[in-house]
Protein backbone atom coordinates (compact mmCIF):
# COMPACT_ATOMS: atom_id res chain seq x y z
CA UNK A 1 0.00 0.00 0.00
CA UNK A 2 1.42 3.23 -0.95
CA UNK A 3 1.23 6.28 2.01
CA UNK A 4 -1.31 8.08 -0.46
CA UNK A 5 -4.00 5.48 0.27
CA UNK A 6 -3.18 4.58 3.89
CA UNK A 7 -3.48 8.58 4.67
CA UNK A 8 -6.63 8.33 2.89
CA UNK A 9 -7.84 5.36 4.88
CA UNK A 10 -6.37 7.12 8.10
CA UNK A 11 -8.61 10.01 7.12
CA UNK A 12 -11.94 8.02 6.86
CA UNK A 13 -11.63 6.57 10.09
CA UNK A 14 -11.22 9.50 11.55
CA UNK A 15 -14.38 10.87 10.20
CA UNK A 16 -15.99 7.72 11.13
CA UNK A 17 -14.84 8.57 14.93
CA UNK A 18 -16.50 11.72 15.14
CA UNK A 19 -20.04 10.36 14.98
CA UNK A 20 -19.16 7.08 17.32
CA UNK A 21 -20.81 8.39 20.20
CA UNK A 22 -24.53 7.45 21.22
CA UNK A 23 -27.16 10.03 21.03
CA UNK A 24 -28.78 10.13 24.13
CA UNK A 25 -30.05 12.20 26.59
CA UNK A 26 -28.70 12.36 29.70
CA UNK A 27 -31.69 13.33 32.64
CA UNK A 28 -30.83 13.18 35.71
CA UNK A 29 -33.31 13.24 38.70
CA UNK A 30 -35.81 14.98 36.09
CA UNK A 31 -33.49 17.69 35.17
CA UNK A 32 -31.78 17.39 31.39
CA UNK A 33 -27.94 17.84 31.23
CA UNK A 34 -26.07 19.20 28.58
CA UNK A 35 -23.04 15.91 27.32
CA UNK A 36 -23.41 18.26 24.09
CA UNK A 37 -22.19 21.22 23.12
CA UNK A 38 -20.00 23.89 20.50
CA UNK A 39 -16.51 23.42 20.90
CA UNK A 40 -15.18 26.30 22.82
CA UNK A 41 -13.49 28.69 20.38
CA UNK A 42 -9.83 27.80 21.68
CA UNK A 43 -10.25 24.14 20.06
CA UNK A 44 -8.95 24.04 17.10
CA UNK A 45 -10.05 20.19 16.00
CA UNK A 46 -13.30 19.71 17.43
CA UNK A 47 -16.46 21.47 16.05
CA UNK A 48 -18.71 19.66 19.60
CA UNK A 49 -17.62 17.83 22.40
CA UNK A 50 -19.16 15.71 24.51
CA UNK A 51 -19.37 14.27 27.93
CA UNK A 52 -18.13 10.78 28.70
CA UNK A 53 -21.27 9.84 29.34
CA UNK A 54 -21.89 9.39 25.64
CA UNK A 55 -19.77 6.99 24.79
CA UNK A 56 -20.15 4.46 27.97
CA UNK A 57 -22.59 1.34 27.68
CA UNK A 58 -26.43 1.86 28.39
CA UNK A 59 -26.20 -0.27 31.17
CA UNK A 60 -23.17 2.66 32.90
CA UNK A 61 -25.57 5.31 31.39
CA UNK A 62 -28.59 4.29 33.45
CA UNK A 63 -26.87 3.76 36.61
CA UNK A 64 -26.31 8.10 36.87
CA UNK A 65 -29.38 8.70 36.21
CA UNK A 66 -31.03 7.95 39.22
CA UNK A 67 -29.36 8.72 42.41
CA UNK A 68 -30.47 5.64 44.39
CA UNK A 69 -28.39 3.75 41.73
CA UNK A 70 -25.64 5.70 41.28
CA UNK A 71 -22.56 3.96 43.83
CA UNK A 72 -21.34 7.03 44.26
CA UNK A 73 -23.61 8.53 46.20
CA UNK A 74 -22.72 5.78 48.86
CA UNK A 75 -19.93 8.13 49.17
CA UNK A 76 -21.41 11.21 48.87
CA UNK A 77 -23.73 10.26 51.78
CA UNK A 78 -19.90 9.69 53.58
CA UNK A 79 -19.43 13.25 52.59
CA UNK A 80 -22.06 14.41 54.57
CA UNK A 81 -20.98 12.87 57.89
CA UNK A 82 -17.28 14.27 57.21
CA UNK A 83 -18.87 18.04 57.14
CA UNK A 84 -20.46 17.84 59.93
CA UNK A 85 -17.32 15.80 61.84
CA UNK A 86 -15.04 17.66 64.42
CA UNK A 87 -11.08 17.47 63.30
CA UNK A 88 -7.98 19.18 64.15
CA UNK A 89 -7.16 21.34 67.31
CA UNK A 90 -9.69 24.18 67.15
CA UNK A 91 -12.32 22.11 67.47
CA UNK A 92 -14.00 22.88 64.39
CA UNK A 93 -15.95 20.64 61.44
CA UNK A 94 -16.88 22.10 57.80
CA UNK A 95 -20.58 23.11 59.00
CA UNK A 96 -18.50 24.82 62.34
CA UNK A 97 -18.08 28.29 59.70
CA UNK A 98 -19.84 27.17 56.42
CA UNK A 99 -23.62 27.54 57.36
CA UNK A 100 -24.84 24.84 53.99
CA UNK A 101 -22.77 22.89 51.79
CA UNK A 102 -25.89 23.95 48.58
CA UNK A 103 -23.47 27.30 49.48
CA UNK A 104 -20.68 26.04 47.17
CA UNK A 105 -23.42 25.87 44.44
CA UNK A 106 -21.29 26.88 41.30
CA UNK A 107 -17.59 26.43 42.63
CA UNK A 108 -17.01 23.59 40.92
CA UNK A 109 -17.26 25.28 37.63
CA UNK A 110 -14.88 27.99 38.25
CA UNK A 111 -12.01 25.23 39.38
CA UNK A 112 -8.72 25.42 38.95
CA UNK A 113 -8.79 28.74 39.57
CA UNK A 114 -5.71 31.27 40.37
CA UNK A 115 -5.70 32.75 44.15
CA UNK A 116 -2.57 34.55 45.09
CA UNK A 117 -0.84 33.55 41.86
CA UNK A 118 -1.03 29.98 42.19
CA UNK A 119 -3.34 28.13 40.75
CA UNK A 120 -5.66 25.42 43.12
CA UNK A 121 -7.95 23.00 42.61
CA UNK A 122 -10.58 22.05 45.00
CA UNK A 123 -8.26 19.46 47.05
CA UNK A 124 -6.23 22.68 47.71
CA UNK A 125 -8.96 24.51 49.14
CA UNK A 126 -10.46 21.50 51.35
CA UNK A 127 -6.98 20.66 52.77
CA UNK A 128 -6.74 24.94 53.16
CA UNK A 129 -9.48 24.82 55.60
CA UNK A 130 -8.41 21.78 57.27
CA UNK A 131 -5.01 22.94 57.93
CA UNK A 132 -5.31 26.55 58.40
CA UNK A 133 -8.89 26.88 60.07
CA UNK A 134 -9.74 23.65 61.38
CA UNK A 135 -6.17 22.37 62.91
CA UNK A 136 -6.24 19.69 61.24
CA UNK A 137 -4.10 17.75 58.99
CA UNK A 138 -4.25 17.65 55.94
CA UNK A 139 -6.40 14.76 53.57
CA UNK A 140 -4.19 12.35 50.82
CA UNK A 141 -4.78 14.18 47.28
CA UNK A 142 -7.07 10.96 46.42
CA UNK A 143 -7.87 9.32 49.33
CA UNK A 144 -11.73 8.13 50.28
CA UNK A 145 -12.69 11.26 52.84
CA UNK A 146 -10.98 13.45 49.76
CA UNK A 147 -12.84 11.86 47.19
CA UNK A 148 -16.23 12.17 49.55
CA UNK A 149 -15.48 15.78 49.92
CA UNK A 150 -15.18 16.76 46.63
CA UNK A 151 -17.83 14.76 45.68
CA UNK A 152 -20.29 16.14 47.90
CA UNK A 153 -18.94 20.01 47.26
CA UNK A 154 -19.47 19.29 43.22
CA UNK A 155 -22.74 17.72 43.50
CA UNK A 156 -24.16 21.15 44.40
CA UNK A 157 -22.81 22.12 41.02
CA UNK A 158 -24.68 19.54 38.90
CA UNK A 159 -26.06 20.63 36.13
CA UNK A 160 -24.30 24.01 35.91
CA UNK A 161 -21.73 24.30 33.14
CA UNK A 162 -17.95 24.43 33.12
CA UNK A 163 -16.96 27.62 33.40
CA UNK A 164 -13.18 27.91 33.91
CA UNK A 165 -11.04 31.09 33.47
CA UNK A 166 -8.09 30.69 31.04
CA UNK A 167 -6.94 33.95 30.20
CA UNK A 168 -5.40 36.80 32.42
CA UNK A 169 -3.35 35.93 35.33
CA UNK A 170 -4.52 32.13 34.47
CA UNK A 171 -2.92 32.01 31.07
CA UNK A 172 0.46 31.10 31.62
CA UNK A 173 -0.85 28.11 33.52
CA UNK A 174 -3.31 27.27 30.75
CA UNK A 175 -0.38 27.08 28.11
CA UNK A 176 1.42 24.90 30.59
CA UNK A 177 -1.18 22.34 30.53
CA UNK A 178 -1.82 22.70 26.97
CA UNK A 179 1.96 21.88 25.90
CA UNK A 180 1.25 18.37 28.61
CA UNK A 181 -1.56 17.77 26.61
CA UNK A 182 0.07 17.51 23.45
CA UNK A 183 3.61 16.05 24.64
CA UNK A 184 4.31 12.53 23.89
CA UNK A 185 5.60 10.47 27.02
CA UNK A 186 6.43 7.06 28.21
CA UNK A 187 7.53 4.17 26.43
CA UNK A 188 4.88 4.36 24.02
CA UNK A 189 5.20 7.74 23.71
CA UNK A 190 2.30 8.97 23.46
CA UNK A 191 0.59 12.41 23.95
CA UNK A 192 -3.06 13.11 25.76
CA UNK A 193 -4.01 14.12 22.08
CA UNK A 194 -2.99 10.74 20.27
CA UNK A 195 -6.22 8.91 21.92
CA UNK A 196 -8.76 11.47 23.15
CA UNK A 197 -8.54 14.43 20.29
CA UNK A 198 -7.45 12.31 17.36
CA UNK A 199 -9.21 9.02 17.53
CA UNK A 200 -12.04 9.48 20.65
CA UNK A 201 -15.08 7.40 19.49
CA UNK A 202 -13.53 4.02 18.13
CA UNK A 203 -12.49 1.11 20.60
CA UNK A 204 -8.96 0.32 21.74
CA UNK A 205 -9.15 -2.96 22.70
CA UNK A 206 -12.28 -3.44 25.25
CA UNK A 207 -12.65 0.31 25.71
CA UNK A 208 -14.80 3.26 23.78
CA UNK A 209 -12.27 6.57 23.86
CA UNK A 210 -13.73 8.76 25.32
CA UNK A 211 -12.83 12.92 24.56
CA UNK A 212 -11.39 12.55 27.41
CA UNK A 213 -13.90 14.98 29.45
CA UNK A 214 -13.12 15.77 33.08
CA UNK A 215 -17.11 17.19 34.09
CA UNK A 216 -18.03 14.32 36.15
CA UNK A 217 -15.24 13.68 38.25
CA UNK A 218 -15.14 12.71 41.15
CA UNK A 219 -16.01 9.90 39.32
CA UNK A 220 -16.96 6.38 40.28
CA UNK A 221 -15.83 3.93 38.49
CA UNK A 222 -16.98 0.33 38.06
CA UNK A 223 -13.59 -1.11 37.66
CA UNK A 224 -12.28 -0.14 40.87
CA UNK A 225 -15.86 0.04 42.48
CA UNK A 226 -14.46 3.71 43.96
CA UNK A 227 -14.18 7.46 43.35
CA UNK A 228 -11.50 8.25 41.64
CA UNK A 229 -10.73 11.77 41.72
CA UNK A 230 -9.10 14.00 38.55
CA UNK A 231 -5.38 13.37 38.97
CA UNK A 232 -5.44 9.65 39.94
CA UNK A 233 -7.10 8.51 36.45
CA UNK A 234 -4.28 11.22 34.96
CA UNK A 235 -1.93 8.88 37.06
CA UNK A 236 -3.38 5.87 34.96
CA UNK A 237 -3.70 7.02 31.98
CA UNK A 238 0.62 7.83 31.92
CA UNK A 239 0.78 4.64 33.45
CA UNK A 240 -1.11 2.66 30.76
CA UNK A 241 1.72 4.69 28.25
CA UNK A 242 4.06 3.19 30.18
CA UNK A 243 5.26 6.90 31.34
CA UNK A 244 5.96 8.02 35.12
CA UNK A 245 3.67 10.17 36.07
CA UNK A 246 3.49 13.28 37.62
CA UNK A 247 2.59 14.39 41.28
CA UNK A 248 -0.96 14.23 42.04
CA UNK A 249 -1.77 17.79 43.31
CA UNK A 250 1.58 19.29 41.68
CA UNK A 251 2.14 21.69 39.27
CA UNK A 252 2.10 19.65 35.97
CA UNK A 253 -1.45 18.07 37.31
CA UNK A 254 -3.19 20.71 38.09
CA UNK A 255 -2.46 22.79 34.83
CA UNK A 256 -3.75 20.06 32.74
CA UNK A 257 -6.66 19.78 35.26
CA UNK A 258 -6.94 23.25 33.97
CA UNK A 259 -6.73 22.88 30.38
CA UNK A 260 -8.88 19.89 30.27
CA UNK A 261 -11.71 21.75 31.57
CA UNK A 262 -11.53 24.41 29.47
CA UNK A 263 -11.93 21.80 27.08
CA UNK A 264 -15.26 21.13 28.15
CA UNK A 265 -16.27 24.90 29.03
CA UNK A 266 -20.14 24.38 28.52
CA UNK A 267 -20.42 20.74 29.16
CA UNK A 268 -23.01 20.41 32.31
CA UNK A 269 -21.38 19.16 35.64
CA UNK A 270 -22.08 15.48 36.20
CA UNK A 271 -20.15 15.11 39.56
CA UNK A 272 -20.58 12.54 40.46
CA UNK A 273 -20.60 10.48 37.76
CA UNK A 274 -20.60 7.15 37.22
CA UNK A 275 -17.83 5.54 33.79
CA UNK A 276 -16.29 2.26 33.71
CA UNK B 1 34.29 -33.35 32.97
CA UNK B 2 36.45 -32.96 30.09
CA UNK B 3 33.68 -33.57 27.88
CA UNK B 4 31.12 -31.25 30.11
CA UNK B 5 33.41 -28.11 29.73
CA UNK B 6 33.66 -28.97 26.05
CA UNK B 7 30.14 -28.84 25.70
CA UNK B 8 29.51 -26.01 27.47
CA UNK B 9 32.65 -23.57 25.58
CA UNK B 10 30.67 -24.31 22.63
CA UNK B 11 27.15 -23.53 24.12
CA UNK B 12 28.88 -20.41 25.19
CA UNK B 13 30.29 -20.12 21.60
CA UNK B 14 27.07 -20.63 20.15
CA UNK B 15 24.86 -18.28 22.10
CA UNK B 16 27.65 -15.49 21.36
CA UNK B 17 27.58 -15.96 17.66
CA UNK B 18 23.96 -15.38 17.85
CA UNK B 19 24.14 -12.31 19.96
CA UNK B 20 26.27 -10.81 17.77
CA UNK B 21 23.96 -11.39 14.54
CA UNK B 22 21.27 -9.19 16.42
CA UNK B 23 21.26 -5.90 15.47
CA UNK B 24 20.59 -3.19 18.30
CA UNK B 25 18.11 -0.50 18.15
CA UNK B 26 20.34 2.10 17.84
CA UNK B 27 21.87 0.22 15.31
CA UNK B 28 18.91 -0.59 12.90
CA UNK B 29 19.08 0.57 9.25
CA UNK B 30 15.58 2.21 8.29
CA UNK B 31 15.65 3.16 4.81
CA UNK B 32 13.03 4.59 2.92
CA UNK B 33 10.37 2.59 4.81
CA UNK B 34 12.06 -0.39 4.61
CA UNK B 35 14.47 -2.80 6.93
CA UNK B 36 15.61 -5.78 4.37
CA UNK B 37 17.33 -7.23 6.80
CA UNK B 38 16.28 -9.89 9.74
CA UNK B 39 17.23 -8.38 13.00
CA UNK B 40 18.25 -11.37 14.76
CA UNK B 41 19.77 -12.65 11.57
CA UNK B 42 17.25 -15.80 10.95
CA UNK B 43 13.74 -15.87 9.98
CA UNK B 44 11.14 -15.65 12.94
CA UNK B 45 8.39 -17.89 14.08
CA UNK B 46 4.86 -17.19 13.23
CA UNK B 47 3.71 -19.26 15.87
CA UNK B 48 5.31 -17.25 18.79
CA UNK B 49 4.76 -14.05 16.49
CA UNK B 50 0.58 -14.83 17.04
CA UNK B 51 0.69 -15.14 20.67
CA UNK B 52 3.10 -12.09 20.74
CA UNK B 53 0.52 -10.11 18.79
CA UNK B 54 -2.24 -10.97 21.47
CA UNK B 55 -0.59 -10.56 24.23
CA UNK B 56 -1.49 -7.58 26.21
CA UNK B 57 1.72 -7.51 27.48
CA UNK B 58 3.86 -7.80 24.90
CA UNK B 59 2.61 -6.34 21.12
CA UNK B 60 -0.93 -6.03 22.12
CA UNK B 61 -1.47 -5.43 18.40
CA UNK B 62 -5.04 -6.28 18.84
CA UNK B 63 -5.62 -3.20 20.88
CA UNK B 64 -5.62 -0.70 17.82
CA UNK B 65 -6.50 -3.40 14.93
CA UNK B 66 -8.57 -5.64 13.51
CA UNK B 67 -7.21 -9.24 12.55
CA UNK B 68 -9.59 -12.16 11.70
CA UNK B 69 -7.25 -14.53 12.54
CA UNK B 70 -7.39 -14.04 16.05
CA UNK B 71 -11.38 -14.35 16.41
CA UNK B 72 -11.37 -16.12 19.41
CA UNK B 73 -9.71 -13.04 21.43
CA UNK B 74 -13.32 -10.84 21.76
CA UNK B 75 -11.84 -7.24 22.13
CA UNK B 76 -10.19 -5.97 18.80
CA UNK B 77 -9.55 -2.17 18.04
CA UNK B 78 -10.00 0.07 16.03
CA UNK B 79 -7.68 3.17 16.26
CA UNK B 80 -5.08 1.28 13.31
CA UNK B 81 -5.74 -0.10 10.15
CA UNK B 82 -7.17 -4.01 9.98
CA UNK B 83 -4.48 -6.22 9.62
CA UNK B 84 -6.41 -8.90 7.18
CA UNK B 85 -4.80 -9.34 4.28
CA UNK B 86 -1.46 -7.48 4.89
CA UNK B 87 0.98 -9.96 3.82
CA UNK B 88 -0.93 -8.45 -0.28
CA UNK B 89 -0.19 -4.85 0.60
CA UNK B 90 3.17 -5.10 2.44
CA UNK B 91 6.75 -6.63 1.89
CA UNK B 92 8.70 -8.39 4.91
CA UNK B 93 11.06 -5.50 4.87
CA UNK B 94 7.96 -2.78 4.96
CA UNK B 95 6.31 -4.79 7.80
CA UNK B 96 9.60 -4.90 9.73
CA UNK B 97 10.14 -0.73 9.55
CA UNK B 98 6.48 -0.60 10.65
CA UNK B 99 6.76 -2.51 13.52
CA UNK B 100 10.26 -1.35 14.66
CA UNK B 101 9.70 2.14 14.06
CA UNK B 102 6.50 3.18 12.38
CA UNK B 103 7.00 7.15 12.96
CA UNK B 104 9.78 6.60 10.61
CA UNK B 105 7.31 5.60 7.70
CA UNK B 106 4.34 7.71 9.01
CA UNK B 107 5.21 10.88 10.28
CA UNK B 108 3.10 11.79 13.56
CA UNK B 109 1.47 8.14 14.12
CA UNK B 110 0.14 7.04 17.17
CA UNK B 111 1.52 3.33 16.99
CA UNK B 112 4.18 2.66 19.45
CA UNK B 113 7.95 1.45 18.04
CA UNK B 114 7.98 -1.47 19.41
CA UNK B 115 12.11 -1.91 18.83
CA UNK B 116 13.80 1.24 19.92
CA UNK B 117 15.01 1.82 23.15
CA UNK B 118 15.92 5.93 23.67
CA UNK B 119 14.18 8.74 22.09
CA UNK B 120 10.92 8.39 24.53
CA UNK B 121 10.35 10.87 27.89
CA UNK B 122 9.62 9.69 31.36
CA UNK B 123 9.54 6.34 30.93
CA UNK B 124 8.41 4.01 34.02
CA UNK B 125 11.27 2.79 35.45
CA UNK B 126 10.89 -0.91 34.84
CA UNK B 127 10.29 0.07 31.18
CA UNK B 128 13.57 2.85 30.63
CA UNK B 129 16.13 2.20 28.21
CA UNK B 130 14.48 -1.19 26.88
CA UNK B 131 12.45 -1.68 23.72
CA UNK B 132 8.93 -3.11 23.70
CA UNK B 133 9.85 -6.02 22.12
CA UNK B 134 12.96 -7.37 21.60
CA UNK B 135 14.54 -8.56 17.93
CA UNK B 136 13.23 -12.04 18.21
CA UNK B 137 9.56 -11.21 18.80
CA UNK B 138 9.98 -8.36 16.19
CA UNK B 139 10.78 -10.96 13.96
CA UNK B 140 8.23 -12.90 14.79
CA UNK B 141 5.55 -10.77 14.59
CA UNK B 142 6.79 -10.19 10.90
CA UNK B 143 6.60 -13.71 10.49
CA UNK B 144 3.48 -13.48 11.55
CA UNK B 145 2.03 -11.07 9.65
CA UNK B 146 3.47 -12.57 6.56
CA UNK B 147 1.03 -15.46 6.89
CA UNK B 148 -2.32 -12.73 6.76
CA UNK B 149 -3.12 -13.20 2.80
CA UNK B 150 -6.37 -13.17 1.49
CA UNK B 151 -5.59 -12.96 -2.03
Amino acid sequence: MNLKLWITLAVGSVSTAAIAQDSNELVIEGETLVTETAAPAHLEDFDTIYSGWRFRSSETQALETDDFDNPAFVFVDQGLDLWEEVDGSAGKACASCHEDVEDFAGLRTKLPRVQDGELVAMEDLVNGCRTERMGAEPWKWSGGKMTAMTALIGLQSRGMPVGVKIDGEAAPFWEKGKELYYTRVGQLDMACSNCHENNYGVMIRADHLSQGQINGFPTYRLKNAKLNSIHARFKGCMKNIRAEPFKEGGDEFKALELYLASRGQGLSVETPSVRN
Amino acid sequence: MKRAIGLAAIAAMTASAALAETVAPTNVTLADGVIEVSLTGQPGDPVEGRKVFANRKQGNCLACHINSDLSEEIFHGEVGPPIDGVADRWSAGELRAIVTNSKMVFEGTIMPAFYIDSGYERPLEDFAGKSILSAQQVEDVVAYLMTLKEE
